[in-house]
């Protein structure tokens, strides 16, 4: 297997820029670069698509020959947040970023339209208003990245939503356990798309990661894709639930070839939910397949993730694994519910220097 | 970029929508505020820490941050007078410090530990800024070691005596630590001698002087007694002063293997102690179920760590060649990511060398490199200018022949060369005359145990790399140095056996055992007028080499004479060329007997011992006959060397290892392993025992052996080689090459094919050998101090097992 790298991609900026005054640089050919060679990463690069992941046939060679190695994995995640931060308008303009990236989520066994409206509203408007003055963010058009509920509030989040870009996404496909006869969670599918959810949020079936069942996995996660048509699909792999990280990297990329638009750690509902660890090994696994295949593959990272320091975390990951393509919406979701208002506190104490509560933020 | 009207916030706010759409990495200051003010009180200018006080600051010189060239500081040039004082008040303060009770001691140390911890990032602030390592690294890696150190050998110091009977604080020790880890080098050297008893004389490198300063001070406000610890500044004119100071009892050195060579050759012969943490170009194996990604945060860890100058970097990449392409692709795409700054900045990766004069190392050997035909990678972001920075670099396409795949670079450059089996990655892995680290790569268990000890190296690390504790040893094999840091291991470099007196066995030597005269002689004898009516027939002792008796090369033979003037017998004089041949047939034996299990060469030495039993009249006859013992004394050496024949037997499966429990989920496993091959010069007196105590524990651990018998009384020694014959001792374990001592052992110790000399004789004798051996820094055990051979407190046990192994520590983290 020839790697395929699009170094292009790949990071590849100067690593300070912005408005503080940029050190000086060295001058690319200085002397201390007396030749830059490429090597034969550079041979042979692979188209990168911008379109959807159209899947490809189940290869069990890349399943088989990965290999995740979990104290290394570990020790790698535990420096993501002690070698990287931002500080100050990087940080300010960083947390309006992940504001975009939010999927504001509720999956409550006690969800009635009236909360989900009001989340719906929180959504359209994220952010007080002279927040977003004061910031320079009015021209900015600051929403989430979507709302995500079970099915049955779908059609109340779709009307509340309505004259809004921002899509509703459903927890359809037997979620949270995913248990339920498959042909009722394609047709859930089905409803959910026909009630107006335009991203679905599929589990897997955790059993066929459990026992090594590929191809039982691979024929699930691309029936729902069949299912889901139009509507961008993420597959949640419920990793707290898988076991190893070679699962969850085996599962990651089992659901890839199977055409996930989106990989998604954990319904929320796991034991253990988004890790950074977690995150990494994902985060790799899209690497390889972009870098086999092309194609970019979102990743989501779900529950747990409440503090605005924490997804700085994730998207650090995102910004130094994959590239500033996975820290838009396109590529990049964070399934959350509490961490808009911690979000807002920290930009509130940027604008005024004062360390701010929660109460003064209209809640979601 | 306009300013919004009306904002009360200092920031530029129209910036953040531009973040927003660029997601740029900004600065991100760690304030220097209190490190400036603490060189501020001190008027940025320091003279020595010594005898608890300051000196007044003389011949300064300046230090400098390397990430911004600012002055920082300037420091005195300790002086023979300095150095002189410095020693003085150590010596001065050891009797109170050695006795106080190891509980008062343990205090200290554990005080130091909290004050280290309590004042954390004025440390690390202060070392980032006078070394140019990243706030990262001094804050999360440096500092927190530091105070781990402290804590770990305050343990040490309440356990001394339980743990280690028997022994006492070597003395006054003189301590030269380099630049790429000031405080921790600092910890490493200063924690286990304060809690074996020593005091302390120690010099930080004089590009990175600050926070050794800060750390004297320190123990001045905790209350330290005066003169335990002695802080002289300087570069290495004060190190050579403090190395060449007579009334130092040990070394303690880390820095290149040249300093190191320099050092061992200026204390030879002097009776100091001395251990050696030296250079390196330690591998970094990739097997090809290696989890490549996590390999390439290793190779980060590895040699973008510190800007790579860190003696165990791994700076080799081995890749199995079927990975070795996919795995160059993505270093070259992490290497992108890489952030090289300030090293205050809080998201920087990299931050300066160290100095001008290593960039421009760096920068000779990167262009060698390149002239030398192998192929250099650069990430296409350019480093700052204001500061000494280097990009971090690979090369590919390298031949273990060039330069770059030999030499320690010390700087962000790693160099890749590829293996087809794991045979072959051990060979490209310990081609090298250093032996400090290794790193390998696999997910598979059997091939990772296979491998470690296979490899030349004092640390090895199973998927993991630069891993550092307390509790685990640290230190080279080969010309990477020897001693230990770190660990129960590391304690010992710190302590001496205690001995009633300390007698110059030179004198005594040819009198021990009670024999009066005789010995080899050159003076012509000729045998006794026989009575007989028929002479006895003659027997030719000849020299033993791998397994055969052989005739000398030289030739000639030396005659060896009893204390009454009688003509003995005559024994091969050995020469340059024997040794050369006796040390080819050890290696060749050393391939099997290293890895014979431990029940094995247990069988092996019981059955020496049953050998040497069943002869043992004729033995003590001849020792009787050639010395002048009595009989008596000349039956109990006899015995005793049966005796401990036996106990090195005992020993053979009982020397076992340990399992650090350091601070990981995992394990580090402390192997002893044989030093390898050894030579070893047999003390005069007691020409069996003297040779059976040393080859012993020699065997025992799996070393194999050339000895030099007894110079006056080498007939024991030859008598012996037809019990090894008899014995089951494979061919080349044990040979024995008779002749002129010194001149043989002389010529062991300059072999760069021998692991290890033993010495047993004069003091001209020591130094000869300690001298020789710098040539490839081998291991050297060397005394001229008379032992009491019949004690089994002096004459066996744990002392020669130490001396017959190192210590290599195995880390192996685990977790599926």
């Amino acid at each position: 297997m020839t790697a395929k790298r699009n170094l292009e991609s790949i990071g590849g900026a100067p690593a300070t820029a912005g408005a503080a005054p940029a050190p000086a640089r060295e001058s690319r050919g200085a002397d201390a670069r007396p030749t830059l060679m490429t090597g034969p990463a550079n041979r042979a690069q692979p188209i990168e698509h911008g379109g959807r992941n159209p899947g490809t046939p189940l290869d069990l060679d890349a399943v088989r020959s990965i290999h995740v190695n979990r104290s290394a994995v570990e020790r790698r995640a535990a420096t993501i947040p002690t070698r990287r931060t931002v500080k100050k308008e990087w940080q300010a303009a960083w947390l309006l970023r992940a504001i975009t990236l939010i999927d504001l989520t509720t999956l409550a066994g006690d969800d009635t339209p009236g909360n989900v409206r009001r989340l719906c509203a929180k959504a359209r408007r994220p952010l007080r208003d002279d927040l977003e003055r004061s910031l320079g963010a009015a021209e900015l058009s600051i929403q989430v990245g979507a709302v995500c509920v079970y099915h049955a509030l779908v059609p109340t989040a779709v009307e509340a939503l309505a004259g809004s870009t921002i899509p509703v996404a459903a927890v359809s496909a037997g979620f949270p356990a995913g248990l339920s006869p498959l042909e009722q969670r394609i047709d859930e599918i089905h409803a959910s798309i026909a009630a107006g959810a335009r991203e679905i949020d599929i589990v897997i079936t955790r059993s066929h990661v459990l026992t090594g069942n590929w191809h039982a996995l691979y024929d699930e996660v691309k029936a729902f894709r069949t299912a889901c048509g139009e509507a961008h699909m993420k597959a949640i792999l419920a990793t707290g639930e898988l076991g190893t990280l070679n699962n969850v990297a085996r599962a990651s990329v089992v659901a890839m070839q199977a055409g996930a638009d989106f990989i998604k750690t954990s319904t929320g509902k796991e034991g253990v939910n988004a890790t950074l660890a977690f995150a990494l090994v994902m985060a790799r696994m899209i690497r390889e397949y972009k870098d086999l295949t092309g194609f970019g593959v979102g990743f989501k990272p779900a529950g747990g993730i409440r503090g605005a320091k924490n997804v700085l975390e994730y998207m650090y990951l995102m910004k130094d694994e994959l590239g500033d393509r996975w820290l838009r919406p396109e590529l990049f979701r964070i399934g959350a519910s509490s961490l808009l208002t911690d979000i807002e506190r920290q930009l509130e104490h940027f604008v005024t220097g004062r360390y701010a509560a929660a109460h003064r933020m209209p809640m979601p | 970029m306009q300013p919004l009207t009306g904002c009360q916030c200092p920031n530029d706010m129209s910036s953040v929508a531009e973040i927003f759409e660029s997601l740029e990495y900004g600065p991100a200051p760690e304030s220097d505020k209190e490190a400036l003010s603490w060189l501020g009180k001190h008027e940025r200018v320091f003279g020595h820490f010594i005898g608890g006080h300051w000196t007044e600051p003389r011949e300064t010189f300046d230090v400098s941050n390397p990430a911004t060239r600012a002055l920082l500081a300037r420091v005195s040039q300790g002086t023979a007078s300095d150095v002189n004082a410095a020693v003085a008040a150590a010596r001065a303060a050891l009797p109170s410090w050695r006795a106080l009770t190891p509980h008062a001691r343990a205090r200290w140390l554990y005080a130091l530990a909290r004050g280290v911890q309590k004042h954390s990032r004025l440390f690390a602030v202060l070392e980032s800024m006078d070394n140019g390592k990243s706030i990262r690294e001094t804050r999360d890696i440096d500092i927190p070691l530091v105070a781990r150190h402290f804590y770990h050998h305050a343990g040490w110091a309440q356990l001394l005596d339980a743990e280690f009977p028997g022994y006492q604080g070597v003395g006054v020790v003189g301590q030269i630590i380099p630049w790429n880890f000031p405080l921790l080098m600092l910890a490493w050297k200063v924690a286990p001698a304060l809690a074996a008893g020593c005091t302390i004389v120690i010099k930080p490198a004089e590009f990175t002087p600050l926070t050794a300063l800060l750390f004297a001070e320190l123990a001045a406000d905790v209350g330290l007694p005066a003169g335990v610890l002695n802080v002289l500044t300087g570069d290495g004119d004060t190190g050579k002063l403090i190395v060449d100071h007579q009334d130092v009892d040990k070394i303690a050195f880390t820095g290149s293997t040249e300093v190191g060579r320099a050092i061992r050759r200026a204390t030879a012969g002097s009776g100091k102690k001395l251990s050696l943490e030296l250079g390196g170009k330690s591998p970094f194996i990739v097997y090809d179920d290696a989890d490549l990604d996590s390999v390439v945060e290793g190779v980060v860890d590895a040699i973008w760590f510190n800007q790579g100058q860190v003696c165990c970097a791994g700076s080799r990449l081995l890749a199995q060649e079927g990975i070795a392409t996919k795995l160059e692709a993505k270093l070259r795409a992490r290497m992108e990511t890489l952030r090289v700054g300030s090293s205050l900045d809080k998201a920087v990766d990299m931050g300066a060398i160290v100095a001008p004069v290593q960039l421009e190392r760096i920068r000779g050997l990167v262009r060698q490199g390149v002239d030398e035909g192998a192929r250099m990678w650069q990430p296409s972001w350019a480093c700052p200018t204001e500061g000494y920075f280097y990009p971090p670099t690979l090369f590919t396409d390298v031949a273990p022949s060039s330069t770059i795949a030999q030499v320690e670079i010390f700087g962000p450059v790693l160099v890749s060369m590829t293996f087809r089996t794991p045979e072959e990655s051990v060979a490209l892995a310990n081609n090298t005359p250093y032996g400090l680290a290794a790193s390998l790569w696999t997910e598979n268990i059997n091939l990772a145990l296979d491998i470690a000890p296979k490899l030349k190296s004092g640390v090895v690390w199973v998927n993991s790399t630069n891993l550092f504790d307390a509790a685990a040893g640290f230190g080279g094999y080969r010309e990477s140095g020897f001693g230990r840091e770190g660990g129960r291991e590391g304690m010992f470099e710190y302590l001496t056996v205690e001995r009633a007196a300390a007698e110059d066995a030179t004198a005594k030597s040819a009198t021990a055992n009670g024999a009066t005269a005789g010995g080899t002689t050159s003076e012509h004898r000729s045998r006794p007028a026989t009575t007989a009516q028929q002479p006895p027939i003659d027997r030719t002792p000849k020299l033993f080499i791998g397994g055969k008796q052989v005739r000398p090369d030289s030739g000639y033979s030396r005659q060896v004479v009893a204390p009454n003037g009688d003509l003995l017998g005559e024994v091969g004089e050995g020469n340059r060329k024997d040794i050369r041949n006796a040390v080819e047939a050890a290696h060749a034996a050393y391939r099997t007997w290293s890895k014979a299990t431990g029940h094995n060469r247990a069988q092996i030495l019981y059955y020496i011992a049953e050998n040497l039993a069943g002869r043992g009249e004729e033995f003590a006859d001849r020792i009787a006959r050639v010395t002048g013992a009595d009989a008596a004394s000349a039956t109990r050496e006899v015995d005793t060397a049966v005796s401990r024949l036996f106990t090195y037997g005992a020993w053979a499966d009982k020397y076992d290892g340990a399992v650090h429990s350091v601070p990981i989920r995992g394990v580090a496993i402390a192997m002893n392993e044989p030093i390898g091959v050894l030579g070893i010069a047999c003390p005069n007196e007691f020409p069996l025992l003297g040779l059976i105590s040393l080859i012993g524990p020699a065997i025992a651990t799996g070393n194999t052996v050339i000895a030099v018998p007894s110079e006056p009384y080498p007939l024991s020694g030859t008598d012996f080689y037809s019990v090894l014959e008899t014995s089951d001792v494979p061919d080349g374990v044990v040979n024995i090459v008779s002749g002129a001592k010194d001149a043989l052992a002389k010529t062991l110790a300059e072999h760069d094919d021998v692991e290890g000399t033993w010495y047993f004789g004069t003091r001209e004798g020591v130094k000869a050998v300690e001298l020789a051996s710098a040539s490839n820094m081998k291991r050297t055990w060397a005394s001229w101090y008379a032992r009491d051979w019949l004690d089994a407190r002096h004459g066996e046990g744990r002392e020669f097992l130490r001396e017959a192994t190192q210590v290599k520590n195995i880390w192996v983290p685990y977790g599926e």
